[in-house]
Formats: C-alpha cells, sequence, structure tokens
C-alpha cells in the first residue's frame, strides 16, 4: 500500500503516545531509579550502583541462583509447552469440520479456554487434579498411578504443562485454522490434477500459507508463557519446593513479598531487556518474511521449487502479502 | 483434500479434553460441600443452589463482580477512544518514526505483568487512584491500547481510500468524517476490538489484584477467600468460577469468526 507521507498524523496518534507512555515509561523510570539502590525498612534509599546486576548474574549468590535457576526453569517450560501446542494446534486446525453449524459450534468450544480469568484456570486444574475431590487425580490414583501435584515434582510439572496445554492449544489451532481458510480453493484443485499426495499438499500448499500465522502464534506462545505467573501460582504456589517456580513468580516474591525493592527493579530490568530481544527477533523476522515472499512472488516461475505440486497454473492468485 | 483422516475422532477426542476439566466445575459448583469431600460422584446427587444464592446476597461477593466489569468497562472505552484515531493514522500516513511506534506498542504487549506491578503500585498511590477502578482500568491499557491499535488498523484497511477523499471533496471535516463515515463503517471491527479489550481485561488478575485492596477488589481476587480456618470452600470456590466464565461465553457467539484475528493482534 502506498501511504502518503503527512507529519500531522502525530496528532492522531498522540493520545496513544500519551496513555502508554503514562503506563509504561514512567513506572519503567521508577524501576530504573530503584535497580540503582538498596533500602533498608521505611523508604530509607542507599546507592548501590551495579551492585545488583552483578549479583543477578552471578550464580554463586542468593540473587542470582533464584534468578538463574527460575530463568532456567521457565525456558525449559516455555520450550516444552511449544513443542506440544504448535504440532498439536495444527493438527486441530487441519481436523475441523468442513461447513454447517459443527464449524461454529467447534470454534466457540475451542475459544472457551481463552476467554476464562487466569486464577480460574488455575482453580479449575486445582479442583480436578487434586487426589481427593478432583476427577483426574481419583482416576489416576485408581489407575494405579502415585499422582499428587502438592508434594511431587513431576507431578506438579506435568500438571502445570497440561493445564497450559489445555489453556492455549487453540489459540495456535484458531490461528492456523484462519490462515488454511485463506488459501483458494483452485491450490487444491492444481494439486489433485498433479496428484500430490496429502503429505505433499500439507507440505507445499499448507504449511507455506500458515507460515506467518505460525510465526504469530509462536511469538505469542513464547512471550506468554516466558511470563506466565497466575494459574502455575494458584495451582502449585510455585512448588513443591521451587521446582515450579517461574521468573514472574521469583520476581513478584521479591517485590511484593519481601519488598526488596532494589534486587526486584533490577531483575525487573533484565527480565523486561530479554522479552524486548525477543520480541525484535520475531518484529524482524515477520517483517523480512513479508518482503521476500512479495519478491518471490514477482519472480514465481524461476523459484518455485516443486513444480510437481502444481502451483504454477496460478501465480495470479497469489494473494497480495500485507507488511507485518 | 482440505483436511486429514480420522478428524472427526480427532476434534472429537480434542474437545472432550477442552470441556472435561469445566464439566467438573459446573458439577462441582452444584454440590454440597460434603457430597464434594465424601464421595466421587460424577453428577450432583443433591443438586443445591446454596453457592450461588450465597453469592448473590452476600455483597462482599457480587461487589466483586460490580468491581471488575467497572474497571473492564472503563478500561474498554478508553482503549477504544485513544486507538481509533491512531490506527487510523497507521493505516493511512507514513510519519516519522511510525514503524518504532508500531514495535515499541507490540513489545508493550508482551510486557510481564510482574515487572510492573511494583511501579504501578507506587505510581497510583502516589496519585490518589489506588484503589479505585480508574487505577486497574488505566493500568490494564499497557496491554490493550496496543492491541486495539494493531486489530483496528487492520480493519481501517480494509475501507478503501476513496472514501476519505470522497468525504473530504464533499466538504466534510475531519472529525465529521471520522465520527459519521468511518466509524460506521468499521463498526464490526470496533466491536472486535472492544471485545478484546474486554476479555484480556477481565482474565489479566495480577494488576488487579495488586492495584486494590478493599473497595475496589475484583472478584478474581475475592475468591482466594474460600479458603479459611474451616478449610476449603470447594463448591462456592466452583461456583464462582463458572459466573466468571458466563461473560466470556455469551459474548464469544458474536465474534466467533473474528477470534483467530484478534487474538493474533489483527494480523491475520
Amino acid at each position: 500500500m502506498d501511504k502518503t507521507v503527512n507529519q500531522k498524523a502525530w496528532f492522531l496518534v498522540l493520545p496513544v503516545f500519551l496513555v502508554v507512555a503514562f503506563s509504561a515509561v514512567l513506572p519503567l523510570m521508577t524501576v530504573v531509579n530503584y535497580s540503582m539502590q538498596d533500602t533498608f525498612g521505611n523508604n530509607q534509599f542507599f546507592w548501590n550502583g551495579v551492585g545488583w546486576f552483578k549479583e543477578l548474574l552471578d550464580p554463586s549468590t542468593d540473587l542470582g541462583g533464584r534468578f538463574l535457576a527460575s530463568l532456567g526453569r521457565n525456558l525449559f517450560f516455555s520450550l516444552v509447552i511449544l513443542a506440544i501446542e504448535v504440532p498439536l494446534g495444527i493438527v486441530v486446525a487441519l481436523s475441523m469440520p468442513r461447513e454447517g453449524w459443527t464449524v461454529a459450534a467447534c470454534l466457540v468450544i475451542l475459544a472457551l479456554p481463552l476467554l476464562i480469568p487466569w486464577n480460574v484456570v488455575g482453580t479449575i486444574w486445582q479442583i480436578f487434579g487434586r487426589p481427593d475431590i478432583g476427577l483426574l487425580g481419583y482416576v489416576l490414583n485408581a489407575a494405579g498411578f502415585d499422582y499428587n501435584y502438592v508434594s511431587n515434582d513431576i507431578d506438579a510439572w506435568v500438571t502445570v504443562i497440561v493445564m497450559d496445554v489445555w489453556h492455549w492449544t487453540s489459540l495456535v489451532a484458531l490461528l492456523c485454522y484462519a490462515g488454511l481458510k485463506s488459501i483458494p480453493e483452485a491450490y487444491y484443485q492444481a494439486a489433485q490434477i498433479d496428484g500430490a499426495s496429502r503429505w505433499a499438499v500439507f507440505k507445499a500448499i499448507q504449511l507455506p500459507k500458515m507460515n506467518r500465522v505460525l510465526l504469530i502464534a509462536v511469538l505469542l506462545r513464547f512471550m506468554d508463557s516466558f511470563m506466565i505467573y497466575t494459574e502455575p501460582f494458584v495451582v502449585t504456589g510455585g512448588g513443591p519446593g521451587n521446582s515450579t517456580t517461574f521468573v514472574s513468580i521469583e520476581l513478584v516474591k521479591i517485590a511484593l513479598g519481601q519488598f526488596d525493592l532494589g534486587k526486584a527493579a533490577a531483575l525487573s530490568l533484565v527480565y523486561n531487556l530479554i522479552i524486548l530481544i525477543v520480541c525484535w527477533i520475531f518484529y524482524t523476522v515477520m517483517t523480512n518474511a513479508g518482503v521476500e515472499r512479495k519478491v518471490q512472488a514477482s519472480s514465481e516461475p524461476a523459484v518455485e521449487p516443486k513444480p510437481s505440486v502444481g502451483l504454477k497454473p496460478v501465480p495470479a492468485l497469489k494473494p497480495k502479502e500485507g507488511v507485518a | 483434500m482440505h483436511s486429514i483422516p480420522g478428524r472427526r475422532l480427532i476434534m472429537g477426542l480434542f474437545l472432550v479434553f477442552l470441556l472435561l476439566p469445566i464439566y467438573w466445575l459446573v458439577n462441582m459448583s452444584f454440590k454440597t460441600n460434603s457430597e464434594i469431600v465424601s464421595t466421587m460422584t460424577l453428577w450432583p446427587h443433591t443438586p443445591t443452589l446454596q453457592h450461588y444464592k450465597r453469592i448473590f446476597t452476600d455483597e462482599s461477593w457480587y461487589s466483586g463482580y460490580i468491581n471488575s466489569l467497572e474497571y473492564v468497562v472503563l478500561n474498554t472505552i478508553i482503549s477504544i477512544a485513544v486507538a481509533l484515531p491512531a490506527a487510523y493514522a497507521f493505516s493511512r500516513y507514513r510519519f516519522l518514526g511510525d514503524k518504532h511506534l508500531f514495535f515499541w506498542l507490540l513489545s508493550n504487549r508482551m510486557a510481564p505483568a510482574a515487572v510492573y506491578a511494583l511501579p504501578f503500585f507506587n505510581l497510583y498511590s502516589a496519585i490518589g487512584l489506588f484503589d479505585t477502578p480508574w487505577a486497574v482500568a488505566l493500568a490494564h491499557c499497557i496491554f490493550n491500547v496496543p492491541l486495539a491499535v494493531w486489530i483496528l488498523e487492520g480493519f481501517v484497511s480494509g475501507v478503501p481510500r476513496e472514501i476519505d477523499e470522497t468525504a473530504f471533496l464533499d466538504g466534510y471535516s475531519f472529525p465529521r468524517f471520522f465520527i459519521k463515515i468511518l466509524v460506521p463503517l468499521i463498526a464490526s471491527g470496533i466491536g472486535v476490538a472492544a471485545f478484546f479489550c474486554f476479555m484480556f481485561s477481565w482474565v489479566e488478575l495480577l494488576l488487579a489484584r495488586t492495584l486494590t485492596s478493599v473497595s475496589a477488589k475484583p472478584i478474581a481476587a475475592i475468591m482466594t477467600r474460600t479458603v479459611s480456618a474451616a478449610g476449603m470452600d470447594w463448591g462456592l470456590l466452583a461456583a464462582a468460577g463458572v459466573l466468571t466464565i458466563i461473560p466470556g461465553a455469551l459474548v464469544i457467539w458474536f465474534v466467533r469468526n473474528y477470534i483467530a484475528r484478534g487474538f493474533a493482534l489483527g494480523r491475520v
């Protein structure tokens, strides 16, 4: 799209800028301020320079040990749920009914977990998994598994992961479904004429079409799982011991539990920086993917990798790519 | 060609997996506490409405729902109001720093709430908004305003530019064009954006809990009270949980075709 250059547009953006600056930049400044100081008791502050940051990155100190351990747990958690939710989401999206009232019904049921307050998600799994009153815990124990998420580390982890899969796989599925729906019928017809196998259709037509939405899905799922707080906190409270204490839980413990403002602020900054970097990488990849495919579309026949699947007859149908 | 073999079975199993925990919650909310603790029953043998009755008659309970709705509605109004002009600007014009601003908005949507809990607490205490719905409404703007901008930008881009030009040729001033022509044209988009602002503000707990203490306490925070010296009041907890699911479940039907778009920050 050719947009006109107009600096007056800043006036239209100004309200957003002010609101977000008020609720993001201003608080962040206090965080920067705190991160350089130590506090004893009531509002007595002492200059500490970069001391907290040094401690934070040194695993031998208490603060550093706690931060790095929770960071490791959090990264592991994010990777596990991505490895489960992305393939499962794709499979569910491919399993969506084609037409009729069942489509709407499936969409509504799929979206249901996404609309439940996060602490209620925790509550649901708490009372679903408890061995004494929960269906899942009761059935598992009756079947001979010694399942108890309150006392066993592995059970707690499994519960938290299954809960996240329950909560968020629908998001991946809905995004993929939207991507699949944007594929023109002609692509499938061309593939059928060429006698392409089911797998070839998936690899050459459906997967490339889902690229963009999958990227968004991975970004959202990584970010949201990286800052997960409420759900595991309600179910396990970070325990047993510290085994399900993720970065946000650790941070809130230090900030609002111990009121250790300096440490909490330093941790916040490092945490935010990690998020910002990952976010920027995704944003760049997303923007570049848009540009790359524009180039590819314009030189279609030369770079078409799989002529056998028959995308060639319909280059004109390549829908225009929006800029991410 | 579109779908895979055994898709009915896969879909069916997945839907059961999604519904089973919710069914258990609903089931439990209709049981008496003695039935919950003593036996494992798949449906309430002595069905009771006592938990729901308690929530609807005890002010400390139902005021939680009112408090939550208050800040959620406030937040939705603020978010949409400031996001609309910005969405138009991003969609139609190129200006100094537009791409950086767009990325900055995205990065705020991703910022962990835990980072902001403490500074927000200080900020809103300092300006005297602590424990009011305004504090939570403004705090939730940090992720809802970017979301609203991203969703609305997509819808505004769907309106042909010729319409703007014709309107201006006809002598419409910018505010009049905006309210009389653009807003009705993207009414569905505004509805979708409002739904998502409503929803994300409704499901968030950490900030809402940190910024309130007594008079503006959200229902999600009140639910933690069911732990008492006499043990957990499981039935009450389940009933309160069911009631928090209902608002989302009611409106979801209207936006079912836009769900993916909203969750993808308007990028589908």
